[in-house]
């Protein structure tokens, strides 16, 4: 009696422990799984990595692009443009075979014309257009300060379109090309304007990109279906799916699982295990970043230029190298990486020198050494993975010439803010570039303006130095450009008003049945060939 | 008399519920930072429409009317705006609970079908291999932390395996439509042309949540069955039913079993709040998007609005299962019936 009531218990229980495995070729879409949430869906508003890379390549296209390869310009929505010879005016010619998404919110009744470019670029501009006032800043284009120096953006026909500058710039192709200066409608403005929805441009994307927005989950995910009437050649997805995943271990685990078809991995520790695995491809290629030590130079002794130049010699790269990159980092000699073509190969440098370093410190007066606060950023980045680690490395090093420092680290936020107040001696940080311009390292790291704006962390201000990188703006003579940057380069080794340590490379894991993709070293991730083989 | 019971039950659950809410109104008060903030949840609020909206939410008044404002505005659905969201709270626990409540119940389900009968297999065969096995599984299950059992099993079943998916409801390429919230009933509900192969992908994903949240109520329903079992059987009735002739699985049946598992439906009761406890835990290690889950982001953002609302919800819902269970014994156990 007991054991025919208790088989069908037993059976039930031992049915829903085993199931059957999933049937992976219902639906042919890409899981791209991410560090967080996006701040916002328009590129204009935000500078995060993590953001650009989950929706501007994705949903929207530039006027020109980055060739991934060497870092040439390519056409991307303009086909041509001219530049007159004052450098002041520069005019675009559009595709004319180019539509915008079709969604749910939104239905265009024509064809990317030259008045969605002024309607993009003017909301940056003009503080009369409808939609300037619905955002707070544009980050990305107060930094290469957009606002003095473009004066008119005017479509004088269809399919034509003139920026008008106040001066001369030789990087601002390179801006026009970067993920922040995605093109959007200006047809869905008027409809948003109409039915007064303004934030919803910002909320609900329509661009012209490879994928449409389908629906945003906030934590959880954001989901793309493939944009149909896309005008490049695209890969095979239906969909794309980017799952936020903060969690450093559960990504990793997901990309194990292949719940995750691409990630970022950041912890350099964890390539090898995935190395070693047939179903996952390791990418890597240097990328636009510089990982360095700065000196505070209005603070004593760092504005004693015998000083840094004895810390330089003081520095021993490779054993940092080592230690925090795991090898995965190419040893800096300049502030530019050398794929850069800013770099000069043959330029000056200070190599490990401990004689050296504690010859400069005598005839600099502190025979006897002195005592440094290191200052070491709390958070991982691709160009310092573990910054308490070199400053415990840093140092071992210095007090082998009688330095000794102390460490010394906040919580991100009081960092930053103490950072720009100028309360260090010296920090260990660094920065990642927006385009591939040389100007994107040179200005924001080490010139006046920026030491008052805040990214110059040596508050270093030297008038001959932003002489030379102001000349190098100003001709577009690139064989002119590259020599004065040279010179600037130089004068900066010889100044050390920081010590360049590493360029990271830049990682990417996937799965081995994802093809068509390429890391991108001078911007956001991009699926527009990505596909999927069963 | 039956009815002055359920009189008294009801007016206890009415009792918890209004200290429950003092409680939660309070909060408003202890949070730090601006009040009219915790009260709404609105960021920023312009300058010029603050005593509008203090206004609008009594906090012009004393306490007391404050706190009738607030409970009124708990029962209307208006509990104020996510802080990190900026969306409605309802409107996200309405999403959130859920996916809590389909994991547990079928944690507790799956924790009945394999505890009552193993604790009854463990009274049967007292101090034989089978009980001594099964009492051990149950000691070594009952004191494992939970966390660490489910890492374990990830470990083997996910990243060893890979048979088993490591977090989520369902796999996130699958589009399910929202309807009820709960995930198996939402995909037999929508006319997906992958209706099938979503429906085995959410077993999937539910099946190691699941194995881990049972864990704990499993090895608890086996100890508590087999004691309550073993004290049956050595209760005068049995002997005599025996002596009448009656064999043993017919003595077991009859009269072991129902007077044995009565005391289960209010151990069910008094389990439900470690269960949901553990439910939070476990949601955390799955990444499952349960109210548990929300709740401890809740924390770490210092998402007061949703605090509030977690704190409300998950104990409102432990005192009605809690006192639920209760009535339910009693009505099916005379004995228990203290008129």
């Amino acid at each position: 009696m007991m054991k025919r009531s208790l088989l069908p218990v037993a059976f039930l229980a031992l049915a829903s422990g085993c199931t059957p495995a999933p049937d992976a070729a219902t639906l042919n879409g890409l899981v791209y799984c991410t560090e967080g949430s996006p701040e916002s869906f328009n590129p204009q508003l935000v500078t995060s990595g993590t953001t650009i890379d989950a929706i501007s390549q994705q949903l929207y296209d530039r006027l020109l692009d980055i060739d991934p390869n060497n870092g040439n310009l390519l056409p991307a929505l303009a086909t041509n443009w001219q530049i007159s010879d004052d450098g002041l005016t520069y005019v675009f010619n559009l595709r004319d075979d180019v539509e915008f998404h079709q969604t749910e919110y939104f239905s265009p009744t024509r064809k990317l014309s030259a008045s969605d470019i002024e309607f993009t670029f003017n909301r940056i501009l003009d503080i009369h257009h409808p939609f300037h006032q619905t955002a707070t800043e544009y980050p990305y284009f107060d930094s290469v300060e957009w606002r003095e120096l473009v004066k008119t953006v005017k479509a004088v026909t269809h399919s034509q379109v003139v920026f008008q500058l106040n001066k001369p710039d030789s990087s601002f192709l390179s801006t026009l090309a970067t993920d922040f200066a995605a093109i959007l409608s200006a047809e869905y403005g008027e409809m948003l304007q109409k039915n007064q929805e303004l934030p919803q441009l910002d909320t609900l994307p329509i661009g012209t990109g490879p994928f449409k927005f389908r629906e945003y989950k906030k934590d959880v995910l954001i989901r793309y279906y493939r944009n149909g009437n896309y005008w490049r050649k695209t890969g095979n997805l239906d969909q794309l799916v980017i799952d936020i995943v903060p969690d450093n271990t559960k990504r990793l685990a997901k990309l194990l699982t292949h719940e995750c078809d691409v990630a970022p991995i950041p912890r350099l520790a964890e390539l090898s295990l995935l190395a070693k695995r047939k179903d996952f491809e390791v990418d890597q290629q240097t990328s636009l970043n510089v990982g360095y030590w700065a000196f505070n130079t209005q603070k004593a002794p760092f504005n004693n230029v015998k000083v840094r130049q004895a810390l330089a010699y003081a520095v021993n790269k490779q054993s940092i190298l080592q230690a925090v990159y795991f090898g995965q980092a190419e040893e800096a000699n300049s502030v530019l990486p050398p794929n850069s073509w800013g770099y000069n190969p043959d330029g000056q440098h200070s190599s490990f020198d401990l004689v050296k370093a504690k010859q400069l410190l005598d005839e600099a007066g502190y025979p006897n050494g002195f005592s440094l606060d290191i200052w070491a950023m709390p958070v991982q980045r691709l160009y310092n993975p573990n910054a308490l680690k070199m400053a415990e490395l840093l140092q071992a090093d210095l007090a082998k010439i009688g330095v000794s420092a102390n460490i010394v680290s906040f919580e991100w936020n009081t960092f930053r803010r103490k950072l720009r107040a100028g309360e260090h001696d010296s920090v260990l940080i660094g920065w990642t570039a927006d385009n591939a311009d040389p100007d994107n390292f040179l200005r924001p790291l080490l010139s006046c303006a920026s030491a008052i704006s805040g990214s110059n962390r040596t508050n270093w201000c030297d008038s001959q130095y932003d002489q030379l990188i102001a000349d190098a703006v100003l001709t577009a003579d690139v064989t002119k450009r590259r020599q004065l940057y040279f010179l600037a380069q130089d004068y900066v080794a010889e100044q050390v008003p920081l010590i360049p340590i590493a360029h990271s490379r830049r990682f990417q894991v996937k799965s081995s049945k994802v093809t068509g993709m390429q890391i991108n070293p001078y911007g956001g991730i991009s699926f527009t060939a990505a596909g999927k083989t069963r | 008399m039956m009815l002055r019971y359920l009189a008294r039950r009801a007016f206890l659950l009415a009792f918890v519920l209004v200290a429950l809410t003092v409680f939660s109104f309070s909060l408003n008060f202890m949070f730090p930072g601006d009040l009219l903030t915790n009260v709404t949840g609105l960021r920023d609020i312009p300058s010029e429409q603050r005593q509008e909206l203090s206004q609008a939410m009594g906090l012009d008044h004393g306490y007391l009317r404050q706190y009738i404002d607030y409970t009124r505005r708990i029962v209307a659905g208006e509990w104020g705006l996510s802080f990190s969201s900026q969306q409605p709270v309802l409107a996200e626990v309405r999403t959130v609970l859920p996916a809590t409540i389909e994991l547990a119940s079928y944690a507790l389900i799956l924790s009945l079908i394999l505890g009552i009968p193993s604790g009854i297999i463990a009274a049967v065969r007292k101090e034989k291999w089978l009980d001594n096995a099964i009492s051990g599984f149950a000691l070594v299950g009952y004191s494992v932390p939970i966390f660490w059992w489910a890492l374990l099993l990830i470990m083997i079943f996910s990243l060893q395996l890979g048979w088993l998916p490591t977090s989520g409801r369902i796999g996130v390429l699958y589009e399910v439509p929202h309807h009820t919230g709960f995930m198996l009933l939402d995909i037999w509900l929508s006319d997906l042309p992958y209706k099938h192969a979503a429906f085995r992908d959410a077993l999937i994903h539910l099946t190691l949540p699941t194995l881990v949240l049972a864990t704990y109520p499993t090895t608890v329903m086996m100890r508590f069955v087999r004691e309550s079992m073993l004290e049956v059987l050595d209760k005068n009735y049995i002997k005599t039913a025996r002596a009448k002739g009656l064999n043993r699985a017919q003595v077991l049946y009859k009269h072991g079993l129902r007077n044995a598992l009565l005391p289960v439906t209010r151990q069910i009761g008094l389990q439900f709040s470690t269960l949901i406890t553990l439910a939070m835990l476990t949601e955390v290690v799955f990444s499952w998007p349960g109210i548990g889950q929300w709740l401890i982001d809740g924390i770490y953002q210092r998402n007061f609005t949703a605090i509030q609302a977690g704190v409300l919800v998950i104990s409102t819902l432990v005192i009605v299962v809690n006192i639920s269970t209760e009535v339910l014994h009693t009505l099916f156990n005379p004995l228990a019936r203290k008129f």
